[in-house]
């Protein structure tokens, strides 16, 4: 017998394809009810869940967003106190950062990755289901704490000393350092986990310069997070602990620093903003071929740019502080490096166009994000280079003109190439169309309205209007334009409820889908929509960067696994050639009791220290019962 | 779409070993953010360093014997941690079940000195940014001290069971040894920068 094997095993080429798709199905689905939802282990389900939770934190963030529009609208206006306003746009960053653009980016190579790779689950299941709890948490903790008017009111990057023990009163400081803890924990979980997947859970063939770039995005990505996030883990956690232990790390009077706090998070908040671009890049690079009916020009070029971007992130991030007082010498270093990044980004652009000059472009909907993306993307990156210089930041850091460059960029170097991938992957996803015609309607209104919100704000800021201030005197020449502002974001609201209102329509009556409605290239489109829970019968064979338009009838595919324990294939980093079989875990309630065990020892620790001493004990025992094998074939192999 | 074969993995083994086990890239990864962590804790203290007008502040140096000691144990428990890693890899339940009781036992006596290493401190983690930054240092590497060695007792105790028989477990065995040579490692920095940089 074979290594491993018992006289039961039984092989996939042993039986005949409608047997083997019951067997498979029979060990890999997730059984209906609550306990199937809280121990599944699928990445399918984990990842469309992450995506939907994301997109409700969105549709919170934009309320906020509208509360804040009305309250501008007006000089002196009395819709919110400033208590009310401090704490609504101290949620709106933390909210859209912290629980939307970085957890949805996640959540979308949660679910494409493995079937992008052509793998049947991610790396570590169980630790993605963890992930997803732990983040959902750490949004309950914000959000309900806002509700009792606990929110954190220091804005989304909490500068001491406003947020430290001389100043920030209560525990609104602690609630915003613990959200950090939860999500920056899930962030770092699905990181590894991507990582795992792409080195070594390929089909074999796919080397190395056959990936799709939107995994290779993906990747790179989860190297940024990996390095980047703990600066701010230990920040949170140094913040919390001058808070409630006592120490003296952002306390000037005992040898501490304030600009410490602000070189921790600023090593962390550059990178975070790369780590929301860099997968959008990807799904652009995805949605570009596949809708100008061509692989992207310059596929090296493409790869490169990525690397270059993600590493260069890394040398950006005293831009954040150029009025601190810094050495002049120092603040010119990061001129240049903010300057240079936009080469990498540049290189991505005229790569794109060329793509579509060369090729045949249907301009279906996500087209048209993808276009609106280059057009506002590229307004964010010159108002980017403008501000990275010292002196002209001097005079707009913290005014308005700040805040339409991030939105520029975030909106649309983010959220339109995201809006575009899911009407991409929507059919993938729930086996249905969502609305072309509806999708035009939605882009418009999206892209009309964002422009004519957050264009005005380059002048406001110019003109001097300072952020995050609650309200502004009626000689202060704002008002017209914050009126033009306030009314005009009621246009992007509607393109946002037409797309939510399609998406949810077409969830349950959209055109069935098919296989490859959109005849695109990568692999996630050789099987059905929605995939089986094993996403492949058969592990597919890769001969060629964009398998299925080389070979558009047949799709060459491994034979072997065993289908009586869940199984899939290790393969070599560089070149791809299959290395072992390995099993995958099974559903399993552990990470969910783990995850809860995380929630109340964290929680607690915002209001005692003994709270980490204590609660790591049921910790540890949810941790033991995880990892415990369970006699079930995958664990005894 | 119809589907070719054109490849036969059933003759591949199940649970590669090192760089073919996923596990084994997991604990990488995990040791890549944790050593990125303790990077810019030190980078905290040297910053902080920087801008004190002296340094240790307020405090006189740590009293060198207990964190030395530490660093003398841990070095120590290199050969027996790569003794218990070697008999993984090689299969051999009955030397890996008593070497993991080995470490079991040898992991707790740095966490005892440790213990003695805080007070070794003589400044209290309240008293200034200095005091404050020696404690977080110690603190950080004090608990991956005590997550890696509980790692060690349930597996101990896991290779006792009837689960222990089984590749996939022993491969769990060198990935912990693995994380224990971590811990080693990045305590020499820290203590380099804890205890040598204030005497410099």
């Amino acid at each position: 017998m074979r290594d491993g094997e018992t006289k039961r095993d039984v092989r996939d080429t042993d039986v005949d394809r409608p047997a083997l798709e019951a067997a498979l199905a029979r060990i890999w689905n997730t059984p209906e009810g609550l306990w199937g939802a809280l121990a599944t282990v699928d990445h399918k389900i984990i990842g469309r869940r992450y995506i939907i939770t994301a997109f409700v934190f969105l549709a919170l963030g934009g309320v906020l967003a509208m509360l804040m529009r009305l309250q501008l609208a007006q000089p002196e206006a009395r819709v919110l106190g400033p208590d009310r306003y401090n704490q609504i746009f101290t949620m709106h960053g933390s909210n859209m950062m912290f629980l939307f653009a970085v957890p949805v980016m996640e959540a979308v190579g949660v679910y494409l990755v493995p079937l992008m790779v052509g793998t049947r689950n991610i790396a570590f299941p169980r630790l993605n289901a963890f992930s997803y709890w732990i983040f959902l948490a750490g949004g309950a903790l914000l959000w309900i704490s806002f509700m009792l008017d606990m929110g954190p009111d220091v804005g989304w990057f909490a500068y001491v000393p406003l947020s430290g023990p001389q100043y920030g009163f209560g525990k609104r400081a602690d609630i915003w350092a613990q959200m950090i803890t939860f999500t920056e924990l899930s962030a770092l979980a699905v990181s590894v986990e991507i990582v795992v997947t792409i080195l070594k859970q390929r089909a074999p063939g796919m080397s190395l310069d056959r990936i799709p770039l939107f995994v290779w995005s993906m990747l790179v990505t989860s190297f940024v997070v990996i390095m980047a996030m703990p600066a701010i883990m230990i920040a949170s956690s140094t913040l919390i602990l001058d808070r409630l232990v006592g120490t003296h790390l952002f306390n000037p009077a005992e040898g501490g620093d304030v600009l410490l706090w602000q070189h921790l998070f600023w090593f962390f908040g550059h990178p975070e903003v790369y780590i929301i671009f860099l997968p959008a890049v990807g799904m652009v690079s995805t949605m570009t071929a596949t809708f100008a009916r061509r692989p992207v020009f310059g596929y090296l070029a493409m790869v490169m740019a990525l690397i270059a971007t993600g590493i260069l992130a890394f040398g950006l991030w005293v831009h954040h502080m150029f009025v601190t007082g810094l050495p002049r010498l120092g603040e010119s270093f990061f001129t240049a490096s903010s300057m240079a990044i936009a080469i990498p980004a540049g290189i991505q652009v005229f790569c794109w166009l060329a793509t579509l000059w060369d090729g045949k472009p249907i301009f279906k909907t996500p087209l048209l994000f993808v276009i609106g993306f280059i057009v506002t993307f590229v307004i964010g990156g010159l108002t980017g280079v403008m501000v990275a210089s010292v002196p002209f930041d001097t005079q707009v850091h913290d005014t308005y003109f700040v805040v339409a460059h991030f939105h520029y960029v975030l909106i649309g170097g983010a959220v339109f190439p995201l809006l575009g991938a899911i009407y991409y992957w929507f059919p993938k996803i729930t086996g249905r169309m969502m609305s072309e015609s509806l999708g035009r309607w939605s882009f418009w209104l999206i892209f009309i309205g964002f422009n004519m919100t957050f264009f005005p704000m380059h002048i406001l800021g110019l003109q001097g209007m300072p952020r995050r201030i609650y309200t502004y005197q009626p000689d202060m020449p704002w008002h017209g334009l914050n009126l033009f502002v306030s009314v005009s974001s009621l246009i992007l609201v509607a393109g946002f409820l037409l797309f939510f209102f399609d998406a949810i329509r077409s969830a349950r009556r959209g055109l069935p889908a098919g296989d490859n409605p959109w005849d695109a290239p990568t692999l996630e489109w050789a099987t059905s929509s929605p995939p089986p829970s094993f996403n492949f019968a058969y592990i597919p064979v890769v001969k060629a960067a964009n398998p299925l338009w080389e070979q558009p009838d047949v799709l060459a595919v491994a034979g072997g696994l065993r289908i009586n324990s869940r199984e899939l294939i290790i393969s070599t980093v560089a070149a791809a050639e299959p290395e072992a079989r390995e099993t995958s875990p099974r559903n399993s309630i552990w990470p969910f009791l783990a995850a809860v065990a995380t929630t109340v020892m964290l929680i607690a620790s915002i209001f005692t220290p003994w709270a980490v001493v204590w609660g790591s004990i049921p910790l540890a025992v949810a941790l033991v019962g995880w990892f415990w094998p369970k006699g079930t074939p995958e664990d005894e192999s | 779409m119809k589907e070719r074969i054109v490849a036969d993995v059933s003759r591949l083994s199940l649970h590669g070993t090192g760089s073919a086990s996923t596990t084994w890239w997991g604990t990488l990864g995990f040791m890549l953010i944790e050593a990125t962590g303790f990077a810019l804790a030190i980078a905290v203290y040297l910053y902080l360093m920087s801008i004190a007008a002296t340094w240790p502040t307020d405090a006189p140096a740590p009293d060198l014997l207990p964190g030395t000691l530490v660093a003398l144990i841990l070095i120590a428990s290199v050969l027996p941690n790569y003794l218990v890693s070697q008999w993984a890899e090689r299969e051999d339940l009955r030397k890996v079940r008593i070497g993991l009781v080995v470490m079991s036992i040898l992991g707790m006596v740095p966490l005892i000195v440790r213990a003695f290493e805080f007070y070794a401190l003589k400044v209290s983690w309240d008293t200034n940014a200095y005091g404050s930054i020696v404690w977080i240092l110690l603190g950080l590497h004090t608990t991956h001290i005590i997550t890696d060695l509980a790692d060690t007792f349930v597996l101990a105790a896991l290779m006792y069971t009837r689960h222990g028989r089984n590749r996939r477990r022993l491969g769990d065995v060198q990935d912990n040894a693995m994380y224990w040579n971590f811990v080693v490692v990045t305590w020499l920095p820290i203590y380099g920068c804890i205890y040598w940089i204030p005497r410099l």
